[in-house]
């Protein structure tokens, strides 16, 4: 299955990843209209240090911790093995964040359920993560690595 | 192959899938007392709070023992096991033949005995989703509710029934709430948010007697009520293992395959003691995630595999009315804390090791604390003074971090 890899040293930090995803995921098609003067909440986040920046979302664990810590079966593992959450089910404990060692699962705008990256599946990219698509620096890749 | 498994709640469901993960011909049988399908039993608290409705209770979709092939007797309660001929023994007296056996009872309410208590005409448990519904049929907004025990379970049940009734006190004999994973500044620091909510707790007090709708404690209060729930502990359901020769300590004993000291019957979940590393303790941990741990290992060894669950932790994700509490570990050695009106942080480490944390209202990534903890990572080998701060995967060295982001997990 493609994954999403983050290669930290073609990262230049410019944050453009956590936009793209906001705006993928907020169902509205004019970017502008999407994230002008809104506090964007992203799936992807950009960790920056002293001249080290990269990216972070979930890495779709083979064998995922927060799937088996949800109280709710809200997480699970589509066929392809992509963890997937149904945020009808989630009630919000964020038990899953408790226990991502990524921390790449968080708690929705809303703040009553968790989100996470789906890959795009789940928002009108279908299929081709936004983040990797407007990477400036191919830093966000979607490849398969076994 | 025959496994026949004694439950059907989490640790059950994680070891049927375990078994399906390397034998799909196998016949599973499943024997619970409850006739529900399984559902995330700490989701019964939010049941009553309206976060979720009994369509989306279900802990997996309505499928799924067909899909797993499963046998499901519902209603009906084991009462033996017998270990030299095989069967379990049910309540009609039907036997079950097993060549593999799950015991996966979980645990049940402690009622310490209070007088009067029999005379109590509304009194209610709150473990298991028919709890929830009946003391739903018992709330209403003229009902003054009292709750016996201010832990993780009478706490949720607060929670939930607080809108739905006219008044909710809490009694607890410890002198702060949530003893079990929370320090007492961190206990006042919840307490506090509750108390502007209008819940009135009373501590360090426990009930005497009930006289007619009157609660009157040891130190003399008087609690008018009109509902009351029980909620000041469980007790593990080890008596079948026990009574069929298996080993029990606090808990039912297994090795670290969940595999019992009786030939071929294996324990998973709230019914049996764990190894945990943080305090390097044998004890038991009533946590889901540690069930489905447990219960898909037991279930890969019952079907021929080798799995071992060696890194147990006590670990807590809980929140009331949109605040959050994360806590992992044990609460010994140097502490680091960061505390505001808004938050309540504290790190605890020792011999180069993290070993727990509580996190108040800043949980945010708490599962890259929870990972050095389970992962017993050297803090020298971490930037721990970021990692203060708050966690992050910054704090690790570069080799660390391509591993994490740039390799399939």
């Amino acid at each position: 299955m493609k994954r999403i890899y983050v290669e930290e040293k073609w990262c230049l930090g410019c944050h453009l990843c956590e936009y793209e995803c906001a705006f993928a995921n907020s169902g509205i098609a004019d970017m502008v209209k999407a994230l002008k003067g809104k506090e964007i909440h992203p799936r992807i986040q950009v960790e920056d240090g002293d001249g080290v920046h990269f990216a972070v979302n979930c890495r779709h664990c083979t064998d995922p911790l927060c799937v088996k810590s949800c109280i709710a079966g809200a997480l699970s593992k589509d066929g392809d093995g992509m963890v997937v959450i149904d945020q009808n089910k989630c009630v919000g404990c964020y038990t899953c964040v408790m226990v991502c060692p990524y921390g790449a699962i968080m708690p929705a705008e809303n703040g009553k359920v968790a989100q996470k990256c789906m890959l795009c599946t789940d928002n009108m990219k279908q299929g081709e993560p936004n983040c990797v698509k407007y990477c400036i620096n191919r830093a966000i890749v979607f490849e398969d690595r076994g | 192959m025959q496994y026949v498994i004694i439950g059907n709640s989490t640790a059950a469901l994680y070891a049927i899938e375990g078994i399906r993960s390397l034998d799909q011909e196998g016949k599973i049988t499943v024997i619970s007392d409850e006739t529900h399908a399984a559902y995330g039993r700490p989701l019964i608290s939010y049941y009553l709070y309206g976060r979720i409705d009994l369509e989306h209770i279900g802990y997996r979709p309505a499928d799924f023992y067909t899909k797993m092939g499963v046998d499901l007797i519902l209603g009906e309660r084991a009462e033996k096991i017998d270990p030299k001929g095989k069967k379990v023994i049910l309540k009609s007296g039907k036997k079950i033949a097993y060549d593999k056996l799950l015991v996966a009872t979980g645990s049940r309410p402690f009622v310490p005995p209070m007088e009067g208590l029999d005379a109590v005409k509304e009194k209610f448990s709150f473990m298991q989703l028919d709890d929830a519904l009946a003391l739903e049929r018992a709330l209403g907004p003229e009902k003054d509710v009292l709750i016996v025990g201010a832990g993780l379970i009478g706490l949720k049940c607060m929670e939930g029934i607080l809108d739905r009734c006219r008044s909710v006190t809490v009694v607890d004999l410890a002198d702060r709430i949530l003893p079990s994973i929370l320090d007492e500044g961190g206990a006042a620091f919840v307490q506090k948010q509750l108390e502007r909510k209008g819940v009135r707790f009373i501590l360090g007090d426990s009930v005497a007697k009930f006289e007619g709708t009157f609660a009157v404690t040891k130190n003399g209060g008087k609690i008018p009520f009109d509902v009351l729930v029980v909620a000041v502990g469980v007790r593990p359901n080890v008596e079948l293992v026990k009574e069929a020769g298996g080993e029990v300590a606090r808990g039912i004993v297994t090795d670290d395959g969940q595999c019992t000291t009786l030939p071929d019957v294996y324990a998973a979940g709230d019914n049996c003691e764990s190894f945990d590393i943080s305090s390097g303790t044998r004890r038991i941990l009533a946590l889901l995630p540690n069930a489905a741990l447990q219960g898909e290992c037991a279930g890969k060894n019952m079907a021929g595999g080798d799995a071992h669950f060696t890194n147990a932790v006590p670990m807590n994700a809980i929140g009331f009315f949109g605040s959050h509490i994360a806590t992992a570990g044990v609460y010994e050695g140097e502490c680091f804390e960061d505390i505001t009106p808004g938050h309540y942080k504290k790190l605890f480490y020792r011999d180069n090791r993290l070993t727990g944390y509580i996190l108040i209202d800043c949980i945010e990534r708490a599962g890259i604390y929870t990972s050095l903890i389970r992962e017993k990572t050297p803090l020298s080998e971490v930037d721990f003074e970021l990692l203060k701060k708050s966690p992050a995967l910054m704090a690790f060295s570069e080799s660390a971090r391509k591993d994490k982001l740039a390799r399939r997990q």
